[in-house]
């Protein structure tokens, strides 16, 4: 393969310019000197070419080889992913320490997946069968919870001529022969696909389910749907991380791929060390064991960062098309974004806002719009859904920043993290009155079915509630509390009562840090209730100070430490709630 | 064997540009002979064809074209370790400036280093005890943990970092412990006060310094900090030591990088700073760690002073995206006479999570900081609200958590420079504090602990209603 041969002309950080490389193409993977440092065509003039390194470049200079692969970016798509951390660009990074120690040095290659292990192939479908594009050849146990299809790649249809036994075999070996028009083609375990083009679907259909995250604010007011996309802009300190970190434990997609994308090295060793002993609540098992990291933390390669989200989100739409759905989080696409500038001032482009390139935006929304929910590719015409959470980290909080606007120009679903929020230690810090998500209406058929009607009033009630209260506050601010009438001080006391005990919830916490729906809608139902008796109390005379000191207030606040199979105290909550508004009420008419 | 070269074309700033060169590397290092004989150093930034850019350490006065002669030296940056670096002062460029000899080496290492794996890091979770409440309590600090503290100017930094140093200690444990100090672009009066607060102490022993003074080289504060994480990685992971690395001052460091930016004429990003400043930042503040199955770790207190004690400005901003968690002094209370100055409400450590509670602390710890953090926030709002209000606006809950604010700055903040607060004092001084409130506010402290430790401070009868 290396036998076409380039040569070095100019070495700047990890741009490199060389010459005469024959036959380049944009976005070729090629060797640079004899230390084997990895990188990419990124634009060809005449005979030159620039690439950038994925590796440091020290040491390198004019005359040193450029050795051509004839292969875009790609990654290695097969059994051995789930449970595997990676660098930008695929390297696995478990087999690096092993190999070669602590550090992460120049030239290190490992192939992304173990060439020696077996694994059990179980085929599915006999010799004579006729296979379109996308159809399962066979099954391979992954995990003990992800069954990994094995797929007739892209570009091949025709008929089975041949498939092995059931048995254990290497990701190398062949399983199987497919006659098509073309010829016989071979297919293994593995396949490859270049990480820039987005694996095809059959066709695209708007998203119908909510991705459940188990976090209160997020599932109750600002759902995403399985299939869609995110963006959590916030500055440093408001938690984006922890939310990342919240959602790929808790929510219920069946793959979680995780890229930590210029991000700190504590965070990325806090994920691994915690995933394997936290338990899916769903299947029981250990995390790790439908989850795929992506580390390329922020001193590691600059332009492998760049190439990290797309990494990421190409084993996304692998698992996808085996009929999976998948959730990906990048933390943070502004980093990336930042490697993208990086790379386009070195190659001396006019730059656009801030010194972004001018294609960040286009950039930005080809990444997202590889989300959403489809109709895979296949006989049988399965669905499954890829859903994207961006974490975007603005300058000193700045929602103004290019790479903040560009991405709501794409997502769906804006959760806005407060600063201020974050210093009052009010967690999850997604401001309510900021946040949105257009998801909600298309989802509030699923959340009937599974809540209830009454639940879209009581969400749009406590919605109105808040917003009345920043309304109120203005006042206050303004003429002082005595002022407001005992009503609105009372819309101000439930307002904290949601704030306080529903919409705050902590990750920390063994039984906060998940909330199943069924449990949320029983909080909310508390927090509902005893607005309403306030309201009719209020009405016949009882004073608001009364309703104010009620003991059963605090029953509600510390409703969230209700276990989840303890639902029945919440009925003790209401009954007493509803006893101690008789008792208020029986005082008044006494009198 | 390297051959000579007197084909300078150009020199501008720290920046200079030889012509028709050969096999020069990216990233190698220079000798440049200047005409009157004095030798400097460089490195090579860009090599295009023939021609390298070269940055000049020691600055470029006394260059001139035509008979500055320039050698390539085939290598990276390289420093030279051994066991006997510990009490030595070296300037900006690794060389002693303290009268001792120069170092042996045992091991040369290349100052850049190479990122730490992921995967063979250690989380960071042993608690690290300061004596400072404002830090234990609220913004703990623990091993292999980067920490800055965002300063202005004027306001006692370098007090608190050295008072870090002198204090900090990991409970239960005698392990060898260092302090690596790099000192970028400060003036002489801040650098001796930590040299001399070291001697005083003893600590000088088990200290290396690297200072770059005001006057010195601005380019040498690119290479300062890298000389001293080199040092530090040696001493941590090659010979077992718990180092701390205090970095002050970093806002220095931005703006000689900015120098070099402009005169290299890059494309700048926000307020002149260059492009990839968060990645630069980012291979230094990303070589703290603990490296899993090695006994040492690095813990970095980073120091920068925000210009017009902006938050947003860039140095802070990025600083902030990378470092987990900052400590922030507050004009405002250094005004009051409160010292440490430190506003808790906006400060933040990431990685306390994992270094509190049962079996680091104590048990009440995370709940008790909660609750702190969140009274403390709800007292302040309503003080500002009286401000403008006055107080009899306020009803009667609310002038409590007014006095609590008032009191927890007096009480819980104030410290003493020399005041050495032990963990179980810190979470006492909170509980006295929190009875101040009435126990239906404290939401965030499970019953079992309000049980337990507020019956102290409260009568029976209160702690009663909780369970």
């Amino acid at each position: 393969m290396k036998e076409k041969i380039g040569r070095v002309v100019k070495v700047s950080g990890p741009l490199v310019v060389a010459e005469d490389i024959p036959q380049a193409e944009m976005y070729e993977m090629v060797y640079v000197s004899d230390k084997k440092l990895f990188g990419e065509i990124i634009e060809i003039k005449g005979n030159r070419s620039s690439i950038q390194v994925y590796e440091d470049t020290s040491g390198v200079g004019p005359g040193e080889p450029v050795y051509t692969t004839g292969q875009p970016l790609s990654v290695e798509l097969g059994p051995g992913l789930i449970g595997s951390i990676y660098d930008g660009v695929q390297r696995p990074l478990d087999k690096l320490l092993k190999k070669y120690g602590d550090f992460v040095v120049r030239g290190a290659y490992e192939p992304a997946l173990d060439r020696s292990k077996k694994w059990l192939f179980n085929p599915v479908v006999h010799k004579g069968d006729l296979l379109k594009t996308g159809d399962v050849i066979g099954e391979v146990q992954e995990t003990p919870v992800i069954m990994h299809r094995i797929l007739v790649p892209v570009g091949i249809e025709g008929k089975i001529t041949d498939i092995i036994e059931k048995k254990e075999v290497t990701v190398e070996d062949v399983v199987a022969k497919i006659e098509t028009t073309q010829g016989i083609k071979e297919v293994k375990l593995y396949q490859q696909w270049p990480v820039r083009i987005a694996r095809p679907v059959l066709k695209r259909l708007p998203p119908d389910a909510p991705l459940i995250t188990g976090q209160r604010v997020i599932d109750a007011f600002f759902p995403i749907a399985k299939g869609g996309t995110a963006c959590v802009p916030g500055p440093f300190g408001s938690g984006k991380t922890v939310i990342q970190h919240q959602l790929s434990k808790w929510s219920d997609a069946d793959i979680i791929i995780f890229i930590g994308c210029g991000e700190r090295g504590n965070e990325m060793t806090d994920v691994l060390m915690e995933f394997p002993e936290l338990t899916d609540p769903r299947t029981g098992r250990p995390l790790m064991e439908r989850t795929i990291l992506i580390a390329n933390t922020s001193n590691m390669p600059v332009a492998a960062r760049e190439a990290s989200v797309f990494t990421g989100i190409t084993m996304g739409e692998y698992y996808r098309d085996m009929g999976y759905n998948v959730a990906l989080m990048a933390d943070s696409t502004s980093r990336w974004a930042e490697a993208m500038r990086e790379m386009s001032g070195r190659l001396e482009e006019m730059p656009g806002e801030e010194g972004y390139p001018a294609y960040l935006a286009s950039r930005i929304a080809s990444f997202y719009e590889r989300a959403g929910r489809v109709v895979i590719l296949g006989s049988k015409e399965k669905q499954a859904t890829l859903s994207v959470i961006g974490a975007v980290s603005p300058p000193g909080g700045d929602l103004s920043d290019p790479v903040v606007q560009s991405t709501l120009r794409t997502v769906r679903v804006f959760w806005s993290l407060d600063a201020q929020l974050a210093y009052a230690r009010h967690f999850p810090s997604i401001h309510w009155l900021r946040s949105y998500s257009l998801y909600a209406d298309m989802l509030s058929d699923f959340y009937k079915k599974e809540m209830g009607e009454e639940w879209i009033d009581m969400r749009q009630e406590a919605m109105r509630i808040l917003r009345r209260e920043s309304e109120l506050q203005e006042m206050v601010r303004l003429v002082g509390i005595d002022a407001l009438s005992p009503k609105d001080r009372l819309i101000m006391e439930t307002s904290r009562s949601i704030r306080e005990d529903f919409l705050q919830q902590n990750a920390f916490m063994d039984i906060d840090t998940y909330t199943s729906l069924k449990k949320q809608y029983r909080m909310m139902r508390l927090i509902h209730l005893f607005h309403k008796l306030s309201m009719e109390a209020l009405n016949k005379g009882v004073s608001l100070d009364k309703i104010i000191s009620l003991p059963v207030r605090v029953d509600i606040s510390r409703a969230k430490l209700i276990p989840e199979n303890e639902m029945e105290k919440f009925d003790a909550v209401e009954k007493e709630i509803h006893n101690s508004f008789d008792n208020l009420v029986k005082e008044v008419q006494n009198v | 064997m390297s051959k000579e070269y007197v084909t300078a074309r150009e020199i501008s700033g720290p920046l200079l540009v030889v012509d028709h060169i050969e096999g020069a590397k990216y990233n190698e290092i220079v000798r440049i002979k200047a005409a009157d004989g004095s030798i400097k150093n460089g490195q090579v930034l860009e090599v295009d064809g023939d021609r390298a850019l070269i940055q000049v350490f020691e600055g470029t006065s006394g260059l001139n074209l035509g008979q500055t002669k320039i050698r390539f030296l085939g290598r990276g940056v390289e420093v030279g370790l051994s066991p006997s670096i510990l009490g030595r002062i070296f300037d900006g460029s690794g060389r002693p400036i303290d009268g001792g000899p120069s170092v042996i080496p045992d091991k040369q290492k290349d100052i850049n280093g190479n990122p730490m794996n992921p995967y063979a890091r250690d989380y960071p979770s042993e608690f690290i005890q300061t004596g400072i409440s404002a830090i234990d309590g609220l913004n703990t600090l623990v091993r292999g943990q980067k920490l800055p503290i965002f300063s202005g100017s004027g306001l006692p930094h370098a007090q608190i970092a050295a008072q870090i140093a002198r204090q900090a200690k990991v409970l239960g444990k005698e392990e060898k412990f260092a302090v690596v100090f790099v000192a970028m672009g400060i003036t002489f009066e801040e650098a001796n006060f930590f040299i001399s607060d070291f001697r005083k102490t003893g600590a000088l022993e088990r200290s290396v310094m690297f200072v770059n003074l005001a006057n010195s080289p601005v380019i040498e504060r690119i290479a300062a900090p890298r000389f001293g994480l080199t040092a530090a990685e040696y001493l941590a992971f090659d010979l077992g030591m718990h180092v701390l690395v205090i970095l002050t001052d970093m806002t220095n460091y931005c703006e000689a990088l900015r120098e070099i930016s402009a005169a290299r004429k890059e494309v700048p990003g926000r307020r002149g700073y260059p492009g990839y400043m968060y990645t630069d930042l980012a291979t230094m503040y990303e070589r703290a760690g603990r490296i899993k199955g090695k006994k040492g770790s690095i813990t970095q207190i980073p120091i920068l002073t925000m210009p017009e004690d902006d938050k947003t400005h860039p140095i802070v901003d990025l600083t902030g995206y990378i470092t987990e968690g900052q400590i922030f002094l507050s004009r405002n209370l250094f005004q009051q006479a409160i010292y440490p100055p430190i506003d808790v409400l906006p400060s933040l450590s990431r990685l306390k999570d994992k270094g509190i509670g049962e079996g680091k602390t104590r048990e009440d710890h995370p709940d008790v900081l909660n609750q702190l953090f969140a009274a403390y926030a709800r007292g302040r709002e309503v003080r500002e609200l009286a401000v403008v209000l006055g107080e009899s606006a306020l009803t009667k809950t609310d002038l409590i958590f007014v006095r609590f604010a008032d009191e927890f700055e007096q009480k819980f903040v104030k410290q003493g420079e020399y005041e050495n607060r032990s963990i179980e004092e810190t979470l006492d001084i909170g509980w006295e504090l929190l009875s101040m409130l009435p126990v239906s506010e404290l939401k965030r402290v499970r019953p079992q602990f309000i049980k337990k430790y507020l019956s102290k401070y409260t009568k029976e009868e209160n702690v009663k209603d909780v369970a």
